[in-house]
């Protein structure tokens, strides 16, 4: 009975009841009105894509120790080239893979100047946001002909599940990814080497350094791979979401995916709970419309802004990041 | 006394050098590293860069404009650099703009019958306080939460896009005309920051009057005491001479007012940056708000209210983005549209850190970027090429002056030695 209750008070407990909760409740919405409660968790898991991507993306910088305020500008950048390639040549393959690769060499930008060039990083990250609003701005040409968008595939018997099966089996190609990159970064992160010297050097450089682990090549390769994941964000949202590009698409998801990494506490396995709650209330801002109550849109519109306020504002406080964040290591 | 003069001479233009060299090399460099965009775009760097500066400089028209340009990037460049001396990046400087020019519009076509020298004012006030009371508000997350002010501001930005076009769809439409626009009606000719009004009035001869009347009391009374101590009369002139420059700058720009080469909003911008400059290098507040900055440690060791200080500097700098947008609402806009005033708060960014985040130094920071703004319509009708060009050289400028060992290399400077913190990580 007691290690019950322990167990109920710990974290895990909570967010296992928590899970269970939430099943709960949906279940109950399904007996009730299973059309829209399909349609919201699809939208749901649609909106909270890009989120968790562009959280990974932040999770792996700031896990060894760069703050990446630029992945606003990494999701524009890669969605940007994504659907030029996609014009271009037409395979939405290359297409995907050139968004991650622009996400990976602007990675590559945001680490030689916070760690080469020792720049205040949040100035890094803000210069490839202002970077890539000026560029994409530049060579964007309305009315280009793309090859359309990566389609919905059904995963075989998986999808015949109902309620589960549309809304998470039946996706494109990115947000399968999105899926298994969560599980595989779980991993890389607690349980690789790999892992473990990233958070040593985000915690304590100069520990990890004295071990004899590379500090300076750990930053720039984490950086980089969250760049292109980052990329990926953005891919999703030309190549499998929306089809074609916008001037600043992106609309801030970059700076929701921070607050989505912070409120997830640094770990993947939260910040995807937390992509889920703001896509979420994404979702319900179409459902709210079509269900014809009558709230001026704007302010349905400002909910995940909102949100990402009072989450960042309620959880800093108490939310421990790498210690090591933001400071340019200096070998002694 | 020839030798110690040029080497004075050659000392003042050392410290010229430091102060400016960084961000000169910035905007070279940039210029560069745009000629080849332009050339992987296929377009004629040559042609182009002339087009954007005859669009700024080429004739007084341009001119004008530029300034006209340059008046809110002075607001958003202080609204930046307030926070910076803070330690605080302001981002949100563009949410607290379009609140401002959002409440002087709502002031200019919501009250009638009241006379300009009391409409107008109102209506800069009133867009001033609202921009300085959102502005705030990551103010006060930060000082009792340890809410990043770089999320929350950003956030707040959108939340401004979303009320501001709610208020301009909704209750504060534009319903006199046949087309329903997502606007506000047109502010009262009282409202407007129109100048030929000030110099009929005579005011400003009373203005420029007064100044040269101080300007004169004041040099006689520095040089009694410069006599009364037996220095030199040929050092006097090397010892002031910052100071007369500093003071030759009003009569000045007046001057240009009173010739139509300026409107009001820009001398209110210059006043906006004086007061700030003198505020945060002269008084007890800019004194604290510079230590909680630098060392927010030692400013809470020294006794330092720090929350109260960094609700402070928020305000502060929501008050100059504020009065930025209802000087842009009252002065040139004449109403509130939303895309009026697209990027302006963001532009603070490059202006604040072009000018070395010195109140004063916005100013010509904010000539640079507002003659480029200015030209870029030039250059996009003469030479074809996006105005977009403009972002693209900006955010290089923004890199280069941030990323000030790479301009320092390229010019063989060395270090001035003086560094702040700009902004701090997740938590305090």
């Amino acid at each position: 009975m007691t290690q019950v209750l322990t167990f109920v008070r710990s974290r895990q407990g909570k967010t296992v009841i928590g899970f269970f909760a939430a099943v709960v409740v949906i279940a109950m919405f399904y007996a009730a009105q299973p059309q829209v409660t399909q349609a919201v968790l699809s939208s749901t898991i649609r909106h909270s894509t890009p989120l968790i991507l562009g959280a990974l993306c932040g999770l792996l910088c700031e896990r060894s120790g760069i703050i990446n305020i630029g992945i606003e500008g990494q999701m524009l950048m890669g969605a940007f080239m994504g659907y030029m390639v996609n014009v271009w040549t037409g395979n939405l393959i290359l297409a995907v893979l050139a968004s991650m690769i622009t996400g990976a060499l602007l990675g590559l930008l945001l680490a030689y100047m916070s760690i080469s060039l020792k720049l205040n990083q949040v100035i890094g990250g803000t210069v490839l946001n202002i970077l890539a609003v000026g560029l994409t701005g530049y060579f964007y040409m309305v009315g280009l002909t793309t090859a359309g968008k990566l389609t919905t595939f059904p995963l075989g018997p998986l999808a015949k599940i109902p309620l589960v099966g549309p809304v998470l089996f039946n996706n494109g190609l990115i947000t399968y990814l999105a899926f298994v990159l969560v599980f595989v970064l779980q991993i890389v992160i607690y349980h690789t080497r790999w892992g473990l010297r990233t958070r040593a050097v985000g915690e304590h450089p100069h520990a990890a350094d004295t071990l004899g682990i590379n500090v300076i090549a750990n930053r720039y390769i984490n950086t980089m791979i969250g760049g292109s994941i980052a990329g990926l964000a953005g891919g999703f949202l030309t190549l499998e979401s929306v089809g074609s590009f916008e001037r600043m698409m992106t609309n801030g998801r970059g700076f929701i995916a921070l607050a989505v990494m912070i409120f997830g506490n640094w770990k993947p396995f939260g910040a995807w709970g937390a992509a889920l709650l703001f896509g979420f209330a994404i979702a319900m801002q179409t459902q709210l419309n079509f269900m014809g109550i009558n709230i001026p849109h704007q302010f349905v519109g400002m909910l995940p802004y909102l949100l990402t306020i009072v989450v960042v504002a309620g959880i800093v406080g108490r939310a421990r990041p790498p210690a090591a964040e933001g400071v340019p290591f200096e070998k002694e | 006394m020839e030798t110690e003069t040029t080497s004075q001479n050659r000392g003042f233009l050392r410290v010229l050098w430091q102060t400016i060299g960084v961000p000169i090399g910035a905007i070279v460099l940039a210029l560069l590293f745009g000629v080849i965009i332009l050339l992987i775009s296929g377009a004629n760097p040559l042609n182009a860069y002339a087009a954007l500066f005859q669009g700024a400089f080429g004739n007084s028209t341009a001119f004008v404009r530029t300034l006209e340009k340059a008046t809110p990037l002075i607001f958003s460049g202080l609204a930046l650099t307030i926070g910076f001396k803070a330690g605080m990046f302001n981002i949100g400087a563009q949410g607290q703009l379009i609140m401002g020019a959002m409440a002087a519009a709502f002031i200019g076509f919501a009250v009638e019958g009241l006379p300009w020298y009391i409409h107008a004012p109102l209506a800069l006030i009133g867009g001033a306080l609202t921009g300085a009371l959102f502005g705030m508000i990551p103010g006060v997350l930060k000082a009792f939460t340890g809410a990043h002010e770089v999320i929350t501001t950003i956030m707040l930005n959108y939340i401004a896009i979303n009320i501001t076009d709610w208020l301009v769809g909704g209750p504060l439409q534009d319903r006199t005309t046949e087309i329903l626009l997502p606007r506000t009606p047109r502010i009262f000719e009282t409202a407007m920051l129109t100048q030929r009004r000030l110099v009929d009035q005579g005011i400003i001869y009373i203005i420029l009057a007064a100044i040269v009347v101080f300007i004169v009391v004041y040099s006689i009374k520095k040089w009694m005491d410069w006599k009364e101590a037996g220095n030199d009369v040929r050092s006097f002139f090397t010892a002031y001479r910052s100071q007369f420059l500093l003071m030759l700058l009003p009569i000045f720009l007046l001057g240009l007012y009173i010739l139509d080469f300026l409107h009001i909003g820009f001398l209110i911008a210059v006043i906006a940056a004086f007061i700030l400059w003198w505020m945060l290098e002269r008084t007890t507040i800019g004194f604290e708000i510079r230590v909680v900055g630098t060392n927010i440690h030692a400013a809470r060791y020294a006794g330092i209210r720090v929350a109260l200080i960094m609700i402070l500097t928020m305000f502060l700098a929501g008050l100059m983005a504020g009065l930025g947008g209802a000087v842009e609402t009252t002065g040139v806009d004449m109403r509130y549209e939303p895309g009026f005033n697209i990027g302006l708060g963001f532009d603070g960014i490059t202006v604040s850190l072009l000018g070395k985040m010195h109140p004063l130094g916005t100013i010509p920071a904010a000539i640079l970027v507002g003659a480029m703004k200015a030209g870029a319509n030039t250059m996009q009708f003469q030479a074809g090429i996006p105005a977009e060009i403009i972002d693209v050289i900006q955010s290089l400028m923004l890199f280069f002056v941030a990323a000030e060992m790479i301009v320092r290399y390229v010019l063989r400077m060395r270090k001035d030695g003086t560094e702040i913190s700009l902004t701090s990580g997740w938590t305090k």
